[in-house]
């Protein structure tokens, strides 16, 4: 590639120390130190819902109880992700080392990778590195082991309350909240539940200190996170970069040049149009200007050959079949919004209706019980206010 | 140790609740009724029906009602623009997916979609009807239960039913997004599971999803037929529940009108379950004894406990899934099914009525009757002893359809031969009921004296517990039974199946030191049975249950064995208790099952 703005981090995959000497160093620290260092270093969950990895842990800490769970979520589920998979494959210590860290502060003694169906082949692999790893822990003399699960393949269960849930032979359906988790997750005790990426940077804040890790991205976003890049690109992949970019900055690095649209964090997530590259920042909000916003990691670009409409269409076909089907606004929701622009399309219904249907968006954001439900309005309302007219002719 | 206070503001007024409370009931202690189509009160919270939403100030979605506890400095408004709109939108949305002739449904005027659709202005037309695209069906498979998937809203109450309160679990979720339903096992037809046919699901379901199968039609035909004499029977629990399809406020009395409307409606005998209930007692109390005189005097092993046999959702329940059990069962027939074979052999001899010219008719508080009524074994007067089974809510139909005044109706009695029960029948409707009513009849029957509870009410068995035990002690005995001298007669009552299973479990582990146990398959016994009027609740189900007693202590004869007609029976007919005849008639089989 000719120009590489974008400055890549290595973190994730690098290599250039001991997994197994950075868990030994910081299981020398207090707790309490290592979850301030935590929230010092403004760390937030890479999964895409952003909430302060320090904070949680805190929570589980305080619990009371002797029996409490650290769950790593390998549930990668939503389109357009495929970064968890990679680190499972190449650094499984590191995130298996930010598991016991977890277990550690919030005294768990036993943890699960909760692994996506699809990844299954990953499974003799990570067993080699749990058996390793479980020597490590006497070695240590911390009491934690861990164990595989997998997921039965719905993408529901990538939210936690939903893979606890399943874990437990249920319907993998959300709970109410509260309670949460870090209160009364699997089997109803306190449980951690984090993203395999989240799990691996709580370890290498340990290793390189929470100053440097905040050094990176900007006020509210700091650090770096990896990015599943796809769509029309040439050079699709994984990459770590530094949050708080532009799409302008990402798509001059990544693009044909000739990118239509990015839709940041998948089906879930939401589309932005060319007009608001410049504006728009890779993060969570507070700290950026313009628009900020979060992502799981994926990142897809589209470019001026594609139909906006078959993409979200692409999208509801999905959340229509992967709502778990509970709640009404998510079930029927789903229903409607897709069944809704094919209608404005094939010219059943005017093209008023969109508002209708905007309105609906709105409405399960709000009402849905679920974040799946509730960030089903975001790709729908992103696009038809961006490519109204591509919804219509 | 004292409940911690919470202190929040409900539409600006500032409220304090106990800690723990929910925001939908904390607005009720405001006299704020929030809606709601998933929550009832015998069930868990499953918050998913999103009706009851509310808006919290800083919270960025609206959380259900039912589902959120209150917190300390928490601001809610129940009715803000947004509230209104997130409501009227799920509830268009559930319109959507529903079958909307409400004009034909038989649950019209008693729907909860109906009414909050109705109350919020829901427009029919704003989104797209689904159900176009889906092949629902309708599941008339069951003699007791029908299923029509157009007319679900996904609310999971009947799941929940039947998980928690019936253990049972033939309803289930299946499916995931669109496709999402609800379902036996595998899909398979409703005949063909685990079903117990009690219809605890249809008094939870909030819409005409889940109903009894219906005979309002074929009953008015055979009313109309010159050529029938149609003969119906009233189950005790009837009489308290009836009310409340007419106009009356749960817990009223309506036994002279109801026989009145029967007759107004033109069934030609109007007589009353109540009086095989009785008769079930004296079968029953003698097996019992019979039972006991076995074990202790010839040493034979017989199975103890012995469980009553009248509730046949239990009955269908035990077949299912304590197979090995059955001997446990009284072999005696429920009521219904006495009085079925008695009405086509004993009550035709005497009134000279061709048996095959009658056509014999039940009100019940339950949909495991029709069931029941269906069974091969029931045929012992040489006929299907019972034709028709109709529910509670299918008689208070049929009493509107008929255009009597109810509330006006002159009350009458029912006919004679048949028709006279004493009060040990009546409490048969409560649960505990069976058991009162055999202990006063036994305990004579034993001793040659009354049983010492003041006004003969045995307290220790009434109540809402689920499971309850009580001990007699046997003293001072009739010489025929001086095996039982110094005996301390141990029972147990349970209703509800979950509570059924727990004794079952107990048993099977062979920790049972009951004599005699008394299962109802539904909570609060046939008077919250799944043929009675919608809604159902613990209040509700209270307050059927006071009447009963009422009507108990009203009555002059308060014992089985005293009922003179009773008495003629034997003296006519039947001869004995555990008689030839009996035998013949009254007395029944079990079948195991399987439990897929």
């Amino acid at each position: 590639m000719a120009k590489q703005k974008l400055k890549r981090v290595d973190l994730i995959f690098s290599q250039e120390c001991s997994c197994k000497d950075i868990i030994a160093e910081a299981l020398k620290k207090p707790k309490e130190e290592i979850v301030k260092d935590l929230i010092d270093s403004g760390l937030k969950g890479r999964g895409g819902a952003g909430f302060p990895t320090g904070l949680k842990w805190k929570m589980a800490m305080k619990e009371k109880g002797n029996k409490k769970y650290v769950i790593c979520n390998a549930d990668e589920g939503e389109p357009g992700t495929f970064k968890d998979r990679e680190i499972l494959d190449r650094v499984a210590t590191k995130v298996l080392g930010g598991m016991a860290l977890a277990a550690y502060v919030v005294g768990a003694r036993e943890g699960f990778i909760y692994l996506r169906h699809e990844y299954r082949f990953l499974i003799p692999k990570l067993e080699m590195v749990l058996e390793r790893f479980h020597e490590w822990m006497e070695e240590f003399d911390l009491d934690f082991k861990v164990n595989l699960f997998i997921g039965g393949g719905a993408y529901v269960c990538g939210e936690e309350t939903s893979l606890i849930e399943s874990m437990e032979g249920k319907r993998g359906e959300p709970r109410n909240k509260p309670p949460y988790p870090t209160n009364q997750g699997y089997l109803d005790k306190p449980t951690v539940v984090n993203n395999v990426e989240t799990l691996v940077y709580a370890l290498m804040i340990m290793r390189i200190g929470a100053e440097k890790f905040k050094s990176m991205g900007f006020e509210g976003s700091t650090g770096s996170k990896l990015f599943s890049v796809s769509g029309d690109t040439p050079i699709a992949g994984i990459y770590e970069l530094e949050l708080g970019m532009t799409l302008d900055e990402f798509v001059q690095d990544f693009g044909d040049g000739d990118a239509k649209a990015v839709q940041v964090g998948g089906a879930s997530g939401f589309c932005v149009p060319r007009k608001r590259f410049a504006e728009t920042h890779i993060g969570y909000q507070g700290g950026l200007k313009g628009f900020s916003l979060p992502t799981g990691g994926s990142m897809m670009i589209f470019n001026s050959s594609r139909s906006m409409y078959n993409v979200l269409h692409n999208y509801l076909e999905f959340f229509e079949e992967e709502s778990c089907g509970q709640c009404t606004p998510c079930r029927v929701g789903c229903q409607q919004l897709l069944k809704g622009i094919e209608a404005v399309k094939r010219g059943e219904k005017s093209q008023k209706y969109l508002n209708d249907l905007l309105r609906l968006a709105e409405t399960m954001k709000l009402t849905a019980k679920c974040g799946l439900g509730q960030s089903v309005g975001n790709s729908f309302s992103s696009i038809v206010e961006n490519f109204r007219e591509e919804m219509i002719y | 140790m004292t409940t911690k206070m919470i202190n929040l503001t409900i539409d600006g007024k500032k409220v304090s609740v106990p800690e723990g409370t929910t925001l939908l009931e904390a607005a009720k202690q405001e006299h704020v009724k929030i809606p709601t189509l998933c929550y009832h009160q015998d069930l868990c919270i499953a918050g998913n029906c999103r009706v009851c939403v509310v808006e919290v100030e800083g919270w960025r979605v609206l959380p259900a009602a039912c589902a959120t506890p209150a917190m300390e400095d928490m601001v809610v408004y129940t009715n803000s623009p947004l509230v209104r709109r997130a409501r009227k939108d799920v509830l268009a949305l559930l319109v959507s997916e529903h079958s909307t002739q409400c004009t034909t449904c038989y649950r019209s005027m008693n729907c909860e979609l109906q009414e909050l659709a109705a109350e919020y202005n829901i427009d029919n037309e704003i989104y797209i009807n689904l159900l176009k695209d889906k092949n629902f069906t309708i599941d008339k498979s069951s003699w007791a239960i029908e299923k029509d998937e157009s007319k679900c809203i996904r609310c999971q109450r009947c799941v929940r039913t039947c998980a928690e309160l019936q253990k049972v679990n033939a309803l289930d979720v299946i499916r995931k997004g669109a496709d999402m339903k609800i379902a036996t096992f595998f899909d398979t037809v409703m005949s063909d599971v685990v079903c117990t046919n009690c219809g605890q699901c249809i008094n939870r379901c909030p819409t005409g999803a889940l109903t009894e199968r219906r005979y309002i039609d074929e009953i008015w035909e055979a009313l109309g037929d010159p050529e029938k004499h149609v003969v119906v029977q009233t189950a005790p629990a009837v009489r308290v529940a009836l009310g409340e399809m007419l106009g009356y406020e749960p817990g009223h009395r309506v036994t002279g009108k109801m026989a009145a409307a029967l007759k107004h409606l033109g069934f030609d005998s109007v007589l009353d379950t109540d009086f095989t209930a009785d008769l079930t007692i004296m079968e029953e109390g003698h097996e019992l004894i019979d039972r006991l005189k076995r074990k202790l005097v010839d040493g034979e092993d017989i199975a103890l406990p012995m469980f009553t046999s009248c509730s046949p959702g239990w009955i269908k329940f035990i077949e299912h899934n304590y197979p090995d059990y059955l001997e446990h069962i009284s072999t005696c027939k429920s009521p219904q099914q006495m009085f079925g074979a008695l009405a086509k052999t004993y009550y035709a001899e005497k009134k000279k009525i061709d048996p095959k010219k009658m056509v014999s008719v039940s009100v019940m508080p339950c949909s495991a009757k029709k069931y029941e009524a269906k069974r091969i074994e029931m045929n012992d007067s040489g006929l299907q002893d019972v034709d028709m089974v109709m529910t509670t809510r299918e008689l208070g139909h049929m009493i509107r359809q008929s255009g009597i005044d109810f509330k006006k109706i002159k009350e009458a009695k029912f006919d004679k031969f048949m028709g006279e029960s004493s009060g040990a029948a009546v409490i048969f409707g409560a649960t505990g009921g069976v058991m009162e009513a055999a202990l006063r009849t036994a305990y004579e029957v034993v001793t040659g004296r009354e049983i010492p509870f003041n006004g003969l009410n045995v307290e220790p068995v009434r109540g809402m517990e689920g499971v309850r035990e009580a001990s007699v002690k046997l003293e001072n005995v009739l010489p025929d039974f001086s095996f039982l001298e110094g005996v301390e007669l141990k029972v147990a009552i349970a209703h509800g199946l979950t509570n059924a299973a727990q004794v079952m479990d107990n048993l099977v582990i062979g920790e049972s030191p009951y004599h005699f146990v008394e299962i109802m398959a539904c909570p609060g016994g046939c008077i919250g049975g799944g043929g009675q009027p919608i809604p159902t609740n613990e209040e509700i189900r209270k307050a059927r249950t006071k009447a009963i007693y009422t009507e108990d202590e009203k009555m002059t004869i308060r014992k089985s064995h005293e009922n003179p007609e009773v008495i003629q029976l034997y003296k006519e007919f039947l001869g004995k208790p555990l008689g030839h005849k009996s035998h013949e008639l009254l007395h029944t089989k079990y079948t195991r099952r399987e439990r897929v």
